[in-house]
This record gives structure tokens, sequence and C-alpha cells, in this order.
């Protein structure tokens, strides 16, 4: 692994000797990804607490929101996690051409849970469940509206920026880039992938199933 | 981000080829590079702010009085100031922004941006912070923000005028103030910052973790970068939710949100608790790096141990813990539960627990040391003093009774000037006084410092210490015309004392800048250890380091704070000397 190759270069030391035993780019993710969870938790706690405040603004579920619809798509994005540490399993094996092939198929599974998202904003703005306050007509009252395009959108492009990673590894992986020995992007990567999926299984739960 | 994290191979490529000039300086890699352009940066800021609480002063001073025009008024446009009088709409948003400012672009990357970034690695040996191209963009992330809220001051309408707190539905709804483009600037450049703050944050807590020489145990770390490690801690956990904040403050203008509108269903109070949430671990942001300053100046210049290491760095911790248990105390008067304003003042008052351990253990370190007066020395025992006072002031405005009666007052800003300007204000002069000699290779000068030194301590507190007297008086905080309430017009020619102080502390910081340039050019060339201290960056690296910092990596035997020591060859014992008496170095992590 690349484990060590950080440490190591710092006068022979190995990395055992100081600091977690985890290389560099693992912590670093490990620890943004923590301040992430500070991100979300300020949108997902100011929705608990208007909602909490004002009951009659929001409506039942399933009134406005498509859950079928998001049902399939929270499916849609579990699978790609499981395909995420398919690949991560491949290279940590060596095998070049099913690291490729389960990276492709986490970018296009990630980038129809995109395309879906985006069919039910299209859908959903349509029957006038807007963000804003002017040209609010859905059930409940435009804080409604405000509350769940901002969460949903931050994990969108979320889900996004991930997309972007991901094509860039495939990039990479074509390139022969990562062996069994280096592929620290592909386990960062896959962190990063993991903790959007989680939020979604979150967001999904309090946004559309409560 | 995670594109960005994936760029980084291991660093050990980056010291044997010559850097360009751009790569050098400009779009450096380089940690300690990047803390002088901090540096750079923060000093201009620190001067902006300094400017705008003149325009300030010089409205309480002479309130709308046309036989006083603000000198120098004619250079403003006549939306800002009117025949020299000084418009309100203009007054409002040299408020807002003298706190901005001051906060976020000058004391807050000071303290991080600069000496984080400047000692992280040197103090624990590591030739570079972990993730060097993330530090360059942290940088090129900050100033940009800081151009785009200078830009601020040139659209129409003016800048934010909504306080640094920015309250909605003040803030939310650009009616009310009559700023619009200001408003939005003000917060697309609070949330480019947060982005600059997060890739420092990863960057240093990765750095100390995993970057420390062999030998540098947590417990032989020195003080400054324990302080600096849990600053970024709170750093990293704070900014985002103030960036959700902003995020949907900005949402309520652009796009026609209501998450802070109280008509249409928002919440006004929402903002305050989101605010303080991140507003009060940002308070220890502002004065925990300076602790830890100041701990290294005092032992140095006491020629003593620290007294009670591991009591600081516990303190430490604890007050960063405690820190983000107390953000109701900001908002004991918005209606709040008095059950819960109660159960906000005890964790309030519990800080002061670890707060006067660090003082105590402060004076127990100076207590019958061989005290050496030197510029940074001077200023460090400033810090504890001043600290002092703050600290006592903040228990007053802690408790929910006293409370209601100085809740907004002056009592509100001489507080947190003491603790702000005289607490890590005076903490970064030390430090800068400091450490210049490593950063810049040469001394500054040693009489103006004191000179400069002398004329702060004093105007400081003849600017500041009065305005408790004012807001018992019950003087608001943001008033724009004192003098249009009977009970405080008596007060003009207090307000003039403390408005004439205040322009000789700002002229005696002129002092500071001449010297600060003077001796980039012109000081006495410094040794590689001008203090006699212990830590890697004086003991293992030459002034300045060079690029890669050590040439080889240092060993660590000992503790940071080893002076006066039986067993040592002189009156310090440098945490990278084998001596007979040391013992073997213990691995860090045993597993």
């Amino acid at each position: 692994m690349t484990t060590h190759a950080a440490a190591l270069d710092r006068g022979g030391m190995d990395a055992t000797e100081v600091g977690m035993g985890v290389y560099n780019m693992k912590l670093g993710m490990w620890v943004f990804l923590l301040s992430e969870v500070m991100f979300f938790t300020s949108l997902i706690g100011s929705y608990i607490i208007l909602r909490a405040a004002h009951p009659d603004m929001f409506a039942q579920p399933g009134e406005v929101l498509n859950v079928p619809l998001t049902a399939l798509n929270t499916f849609l994005l579990i699978c790609s996690s499981v395909t995420m540490v398919l690949a991560f399993a491949a290279i940590e094996r060596g095998d070049q051409a099913k690291l490729k092939a389960w990276l492709i198929g986490t970018a296009l599974i990630g980038m129809s849970f995109l395309g879906v998202q985006v069919f039910e904003y299209i859908q959903l703005s349509g029957h006038g469940f807007v963000p804003s306050v002017e040209g609010y007509s859905a059930a409940g009252a435009p804080l409604y509206g405000t509350t769940f395009y901002t969460m949903t959108g931050f994990h969108g492009f979320h889900v996004f920026v991930g997309v972007l990673a991901l094509w860039y590894l495939v990039i990479q992986a074509f390139r022969g880039k990562y062996t069994a020995a280096n592929h620290g992007a592909v386990e960062i990567t896959g962190l990063y992938w993991h903790f959007v999926d989680l939020v979604w299984i979150i967001l999904f739960t309090i946004v559309y199933l409560i | 981000m995670a594109t960005t994290l994936t760029e980084h191979a291991p660093h050990a490529d980056a010291h044997h080829h010559e850097l360009s000039f751009v790569r050098k300086y400009i779009f450096s890699e380089d940690h300690k590079i990047i803390g002088i352009q901090f540096l750079f940066m923060s000093l201009f800021f620190l001067l902006v702010g300094g400017l705008l609480a003149a325009i300030m002063r010089w409205q309480l001073a002479y309130p709308t009085d046309p036989a006083n025009p603000l000198p120098g008024g004619g250079l403003f446009p006549e939306t800002m100031v009117n025949n020299g009088i000084i418009l309100p709409e203009f007054y409002n948003s040299a408020v807002t922004m003298h706190g901005t400012i001051m906060i976020f672009f000058a004391i807050m990357p000071l303290l991080v941006g600069v000496f984080a970034n400047y000692l992280i690695p040197l103090q624990i040996g590591a030739p570079d912070m972990a993730f060097p191209k993330l530090n360059m963009a942290s940088f090129w992330t900050a100033f940009p923000a800081g151009l785009i809220m200078l830009a601020g001051f040139f659209v129409e309408g003016g800048h934010s005028s909504a306080g640094w707190t920015q309250y909605a539905p003040l803030s939310a709804d650009p009616e009310w103030t009559g700023v619009y483009a200001g408003q939005q600037l003000w917060l697309i450049s609070m949330i480019i910052l947060g982005f600059a703050s997060l890739m420092g944050a990863v960057n240093y807590i990765t750095t100390v973790i995993n970057m420390r020489a062999p030998g540098m145990t947590w417990f032989r770390i020195p003080l400054p970068t324990w302080a600096l490690f849990i600053t970024a801690i709170l750093i990293l956990l704070a900014i985002p939710v103030l960036t959700g904040a902003l995020i949907m403050l900005l949402f309520d203008q652009t796009i026609g949100t209501t998450f802070f509108a109280s008509a249409t269903g928002g919440e006004p109070l929402l903002w305050q608790h989101m605010f303080w949430f991140f507003g009060h671990p940002e308070v220890y942001i502002l004065i925990l790096p300076g602790m830890g300053f100041v701990s290294e100046i005092i032992a140095a210049g006491s020629r003593k141990p620290i007294f009670g290491y591991a009591a600081m760095v516990l303190a430490i911790i604890a007050i960063a813990f405690i820190g983000w248990l107390v953000w109701g105390h900001h908002m004991f008067q918005s209606g709040m539960n008095p059950m819960l304003g109660m159960s906000f003042m005890v964790t309030t008052m519990i800080i002061a627990v670890p707060s006067a351990i660090k003082v105590f253990n402060w004076l127990g370190t100076m207590w019958r040391g061989d005290l050496h007066f030197h510029t940074p020395m001077l200023h460090a025992v400033t810090f504890v003093a001043m600290f002092v006072i703050g600290g006592l002031s903040g228990v007053f405005v802690a408790s929910t009774p006293v409370d209601i009666f100085l809740h907004d007052t002056y009592f509100v800003v001489a507080h947190l000037h003491y603790v702000l300007f005289g607490g890590s204000l005076f903490a970064i002069f030390g430090a800068i006084t400091f450490w210049y000699p490593k950063m810049f290779g040469r001394m500054m000068n040693s009489t103006l410092g004191k000179i400069h030194f002398w004329l702060t301590l004093i105007f400081f507190n003849l600017v500041f210490f009065p305005m408790h007297n004012l807001g018992i008086a019950g003087m608001m905080r943001r008033i724009y015309d004192f003098t249009q309430y009977e009970y405080l017009a008596p007060f003009q020619g207090l307000q003039m004392f403390i408005s004439w102080s205040a322009f000789v502390l700002i002229g005696a910081q002129f002092i500071f800048a001449f010297n600060f340039l003077y001796s980039l050019f012109r000081g006495e060339k410094a040794p590689q250890n001008p203090w006699h201290a212990n830590s890697l960056e004086w003991t293992a690296a030459p002034s300045p380091p060079p690029h890669g910092n050590f040439a080889h990596t240092p060993t660590v035997y000992r503790g940071p704070y080893e002076y006066s020591h039986p067993d040592a060859p002189g009156d310090y014992w440098p945490q990278n000397e084998p001596g007979p008496a040391a013992p073997a170095p213990e691995p860090v992590y045993a597993e």
C-alpha cells in the first residue's frame, strides 16, 4: 500500500512509530468527512427544528413527494456503494480489469441517481413545489420547498462531485496508475462515496418517509 | 475536494530542484512562505479594520457635528460621508465591517493562517505540511475572499450593515437595511473563506497526527502546536455550521427561500442559534492559539519549565470541549426559557476553571524565574493581565441577571476588546516579535518594539477601560448618535477622551509597521536561536529555515520546556540534543 510512503521519506522512519499508522490522504479524508457531518447536520437540524415548529407547513409523506420513485433511487445509490467496494476489492487483488469495470459501473449508477433526481425536481416544480415563496402552490407552505430543495440539492451536489471524482479514477485506471500496492485514491474516493450514500439514507428517511 | 486530495504524492520530490520566483513566493507550496503570505495579508486587513474603527470613533467623539468634519471625509462618496458628516448608513456598515474584518480577516488568519502554517511543521520536526498543494489552495482561496469582502465597499447601496453577527431578519431582508449587493458579497466572501479555513484545518490536523518526528510524543509537543491543533479541530467542526447558515441566508436573499423570514414560516431565532453554535467555538479559535504562543514565550522568558505542562494541555482541551456547550449565553435576551438560560450560565461559568488553571500556571512559570523582559515577553505578560480583566468582565455578562442590564451595551464592547485586543492581539504581537527572527532571519528593533509595546498597552487601556463605565451607564453597543438620549449626552467628554486615545493607539501601530518593514532589510542578522529556546524550530533549523526545513530529520529526546535543568549542559536543553541522562525516545503509538 501507499500507506507508509509519506512517513518513509522522512529519514527512513517507519510510519508505525509516529502517527496513526494511516496514510495522510486517508486520514485527511476522514478529517474532511467529519466537517461534512457538521455541514449536513446544520441543514438537517434546521429542517427538524423548522418542521417541529410548523408541522402545518409540511405535507404528509407521499402527498407531494414521489416516494416509490425515490425508493428506487435510494436502492440505486446503495447498489453503487456495493460496486465501489467491489472496485476497491478488485484493486487490492491487483485486478485492473475488474477495477475499471466496477468504477465505471459506480459512476454510471451515480449518474443515474442524479438523472432521476433531476427528473423528480422537474416533475415537482411543475406541480408548484418550488424552493421559493413566489410561485409555491403545492400542499404545505413555502418552508417545505425551501428545506426540501436545500437538503436534497446539496446532497445531489455532493453526488455530482463524487461522480466527477469517479470518472477521474476511471481515466487514471485506464492509464494503469493503480496497483495492488498503490491505490490510495480509490480507497479515499470510496470513503467519500459511502459517506454521501449514508447521508442519502438519512435524508430519504426523514424527508420522504417520516 | 476528493479529487484535490487524490492529487498528492508524497512530497519527497520537492527538495532538490530550483523553483521559479512564482512557484517559490507566489504559488508556493512551502508552509513557511504560505504563513508569511497570510502574515502580509492579515496585517493589511488589520490596518483596514483599524481605519474603520477610527471612522466610528470620530463619529462618537463629534456626533454629526458640522464644526468637526471627518478629516479626509472628502475622499468618500456623498452616500457615505456628506460634508464631513458620517452618514448613519455608513456608520452601520463601518461597525459591521470593523467586526467582520478584524475577526475573520485579521485576528483569525494572524493566529491560525500565519502561525499554524509556519510553526506546526517546524515544531513537530516535519519537512512540510501533509498536503502542501491543499495548503497553497487555502491561501489562494482566502485571498480572493478578502478581495470580495473589500469589493462590498464599492457597490451601490454600500457594504453590509447588519452587524458582524448578521442577525436575521435584518440581514435576510434587503428592504430593512437598503443594502443589496454588499450584503450578498459579504455572504459569498464568508462562504469562500470558510473553504479556506477548512482546507487549513484538514491539513493541520493530519500533519500533527501523522508527521511528527521520531520521539515527538504527544506530550512532547510544544504548546503553540497543541493549541493550534485543538483550534484546528474547532475550526473543522464549527465552520461548516456557519457555512450552512450562510448558504441558507444567501438563498433567502437570492432565490426567495424562507429559512429566516418569519412572515412565511421561517425562524429568525434559528439564525442566532446557528451563528452562535459556530460563534462560540469561534471565540476560542481566537484565543487558544494566543494562549499557546504566550506559554512558549513566558517559559523562554522566565528560563523555567512551563508550570504544569500536562495541565496546560488538558486545559486547552477542556476549554475547547466546554466551548461547544455555551453558545446560548449570547442569546439570554432573545426570549430564551430562563431554565435553559440558567444551564448555559452554568456551563459558561465552568469554562472559567480551565482558563484560571492556565492563568495560574503562567504565573507559576514566572514565579522566581530568571525573567527577561524582551519585547515578546512584555507582550506575553500583558496578554495574561488583560486576559484576566477580559475574563472577569466575561463572568459579569455570563450571569443571566446581570446580563439583562449589560446586554448589547458598551460593557460588552469593552469585554470583547479586552479578550480580542488585550488577549489575542497582544499574543499576536508577542508571537510576531518572537518568531520574526526565524521567519526573516533578522531581529526586530528592540527599542522601537518596546516603545510600540508601552504606547499600545497604555492607550489600549485608556480606550477600552472607560467603555465599561459607558456600558454600565446604558450606552448601546452600535448606536450612531448617542447624544439623542439625554442620559447619555453628558458622556461626550469621555467619548472624546476615548476617541483621541484610540487615534493615538492606531498611530502607535505604525511604529510596529515601520519596525516590521525596516527590520526586513536593516534588522540585525538573527542567530539560529536568539531566545535560547528548546523547540525544534530554534534548535534544528537555521534562521530562516530552508525549503524542507531540516537537513536531517531531527530525533526528539525530551519535552520542549527543559529550562535550567540540573542535568543539562546550559540553562536550556534542546529537544533534539542527545544527553547522557536523556531517556531513549519512546514510540508514540504503542501497538
